[in-house]
């Protein structure tokens, strides 16, 4: 057993000083400028991993070290304390996403108060502007709705159904309600149907009904691509695809197949990539030569993929940026 | 380390054994907890290596992984006391988030004081503790399953009866509810010290720990904790009350849940579905790094509190050390192994054992 420990006693020496090593490096440049992120969304989480992929290529371009950090699960608490830490170990900037301003409120305003840069990504851009954050960089969820209800309304909808798959989030409702807003400007009406995330046969089915029950449905908007899978399968059995217009919020690989191959109008993107590419630019050019953008919300999205930039938005996806 | 620890060979053992000095040495290397004592001091040394000159080793440092030791040594003493005993509990991670739901739903669905909503929180803890022991004395089954069986309940409970209740996952604004001023006085007051603000749940931890090695240490009860533990057949027979002894530590270790809980939504504000998800491991963890046996009758409320201080320093040390988040549960999981190995190590070394 002995020799066992002694093995273990080497090896874990080795370990710990490969650690030093590996995390020296940043440490070792202190004039460098450093830059963490904390945000809600873990690294293991597709729609995250552009994000994260996005601040890596920012901080290589801007000469910069950027730290992620994120907590194992969604656990506005631990995540609190993750931008304590942050704020303690005192970095020349931060950027947060603030999925629950009540939890994490105290921590960015004391990040604010020990005079470290703040920029918000991805969520809260209605309360940066209160915890005294320089700017947001995300969708506005309203305004995206707006822009895919703008869009769909050109592509003549009169009658849609919103299709909500999470009834209360109110992200959700705000996307909706954009919507909403947008086609009854342009002289149409929209129903809005609740489905269940967890169950695409009986969504399925209740966009078939939904859709059976009043013939003059000419459009349907999903809210995510849970919602827009079991939408083009209720399309494609009642013989309607292409007869009933499709668009959808986020990307999956499905909806990019059924944009290019032209059974769905477009699906709106927040661009996740910007929003960690460019909190780390504004913050370095921040440090560097105090530049400031007078725009409190940065807004990445809508973007709109469409059939004409599908193809290229599939390889870009597969590279990790899109 | 190796070179300070006991002497080589036995022969030497038995003359260490009469020189005083090296018998106490030797006694405090055979305490439970001296390897969460070494790896306490290794874990320091090595995040301050790495990041002394990054706010680690600095008041504001130390104020943010006591914090998070705190909440996890508050329910790792509980752990702790109930693994003494020989049993386990699986369901203190989702009855935080029941906890912390019912003490946030009761005053904003009734709008009673935010009190109201804490004694509520106890009661249930209280109950769901109680019926765990039960369950686990009646049945006879392990209690690893009967509170695995338990932590799916409580969880897909609380999901499903604040969704009926409030279509949603999360509770807030609880700062706008009556008495919640003197609630958050009371589990969320932030201590000015040299420039740093410690929370108060450091305090709690504290109590919580000085309660539980006194009970442990000082009184029949914790006689009869090792007793259960070590063998509780042996114990019964010699008239202890296992029954009783049983159930009442996994009433504390739902009650050690309930005042995390509390301590949480005070400090976020906020109640979700989701909180407390994971850390009956990181509880069970932190006392085994303290010297806590996972077959019971064996380990110290110290242990406990020194493998919770560990596991803070690790989980906020890398955010110190900018290692980024892909790699933290990795760091996490070899720190951990690392200071059990030291543990077994130091352990052995003392007891004279030969590999």
């Amino acid at each position: 057993m002995n020799r066992f420990f002694r093995l273990f006693a080497v090896f874990a020496l080795v370990a710990l000083s490969g650690l030093s090593v590996f995390t020296g490096q940043a440490a070792a440049q202190d004039d460098e400028i450093r830059i963490v992120i904390v945000s809600h969304g873990q690294a293991s989480d597709p729609f995250w991993s552009v994000v994260q992929n996005g601040a890596s290529q920012a901080a290589e371009d801007m000469g910069v070290t950027v730290e992620y950090q994120a907590p194992g699960t969604f656990d506005m608490v631990a995540m609190a304390q993750l931008i304590d830490a942050a704020v303690a170990s005192d970095p020349d900037g931060l950027v947060v996403s603030i999925p629950d301003a009540e939890a994490l409120g105290p921590s960015i305003e004391a990040a604010v108060a020990a005079g470290i840069p703040v920029i918000s990504m991805n969520s809260g851009s209605e309360v940066a502007a209160d915890l005294g954050i320089m700017n947001h960089v995300g969708q506005t969820e309203y305004e995206a709705g707006l822009g895919g209800g703008q869009r769909m309304a050109e592509a003549g909808a009169t009658k849609a159904l919103c299709v909500n798959q999470e009834v209360g989030n109110s992200a959700l409702d705000d996307r909706c309600r954009g919507f909403t807003d947008a086609i009854t400007e342009a002289g149409g009406t929209v129903e809005v149907l609740a489905i269940e995330l967890s169950d695409p046969t009986g969504a399925q089915q209740s966009i078939e009904a939904a859709l059976t029950a009043d013939p003059e449905l000419n459009a349907v908007f999903t809210l995510g691509p849970t919602g827009a899978a079991p939408a083009m399968a209720a399309l494609d059995s009642m013989g309607k695809t292409g007869e009933v217009s499709l668009a959808t919020f986020d990307l999956s690989p499905e909806v990019l197949e059924a944009i290019r191959d032209g059974n769905m109008l477009f699906a709106i993107d927040q661009q996740q990539y910007l929003q960690g590419y460019l909190p780390i630019v504004m913050l370095a050019l921040y440090e560097e030569n105090l530049n400031t953008i007078a725009n409190p919300v940065i807004m990445t999205g809508p973007g709109f993929v469409t059939q004409e930039n599908a193809e290229r938005v599939i390889s870009l996806s597969e590279a990790g940026t899109r | 380390m190796s070179a300070t620890a006991a002497p080589q060979d036995p022969a030497s053992i038995r003359t260490a054994a009469r020189s005083k000095d090296i018998s106490l040495w030797r006694r405090f290397l055979l305490r439970p907890e001296v390897g969460a004592v070494f790896g306490a001091i290794i874990v320091w040394g090595v995040f301050a290596s790495l990041a002394w000159n990054r706010g680690f080793v600095s008041w504001r440092g130390a104020a943010t992984y006591l914090e998070v030791a705190a909440q996890l040594g508050i329910l790792a003493v509980a752990v702790a006391l109930l693994m003494i005993a020989g049993e386990f509990d699986l369901s203190v991670g989702s009855m935080i988030g029941a906890c912390s739901v019912i003490a946030a739903l009761v005053p904003s669905e009734f709008g009673v004081s935010v009190w109201w909503g804490v004694l509520a929180a106890l009661v249930f803890a209280l109950v769901m503790g109680f019926l765990n022991g039960l369950v686990v004395i009646r049945t006879g089954l392990p209690s690893f399953i009967v509170t695995l069986a338990s932590l799916f309940i409580i969880r897909g409970v609380t999901v499903g009866v604040t969704r009926l209740i409030t279509g949603r996952t999360q509770v807030g604004g609880l700062q706008k509810l009556p008495g919640f001023d003197t609630a958050a006085a009371v589990f969320a007051t932030d201590i000015p010290f040299m420039g740093a603000a410690f929370p108060i749940s450091i305090v709690w931890w504290l109590v919580v720990a000085a309660v539980g090695t006194w009970v442990l240490m000082r009184t029949r009860f914790g006689n009869w904790i090792f007793a259960v533990g070590g063998n509780a057949v042996a114990a019964r027979m010699v008239g202890v009350p296992v029954d009783r002894v049983k159930i009442s530590l996994f009433m504390t270790t739902a009650v050690a849940a309930w005042l995390v809980a509390m301590i949480e939504i005070t400090n976020s504000r906020s109640a979700d579905v989701l909180r407390g998800e994971q850390r009956e491991f990181y509880a069970i963890i932190a006392a085994v790094i303290g010297g806590v046996l996972l077959t019971g009758g064996y380990g110290t409320v110290i242990g406990a509190v020194l493998g919770a201080l560990i596991y803070g320093m690790v989980r906020q040390g890398v955010v110190f050390a900018g290692i980024d988040a892909d790699w933290v549960s990795a760091v996490l999981g070899a720190m951990l192994l690392i200071a059990v190995l030291v543990n077994r190590y130091v352990r052995q070394r003392a007891l004279g054992v030969r590999g």
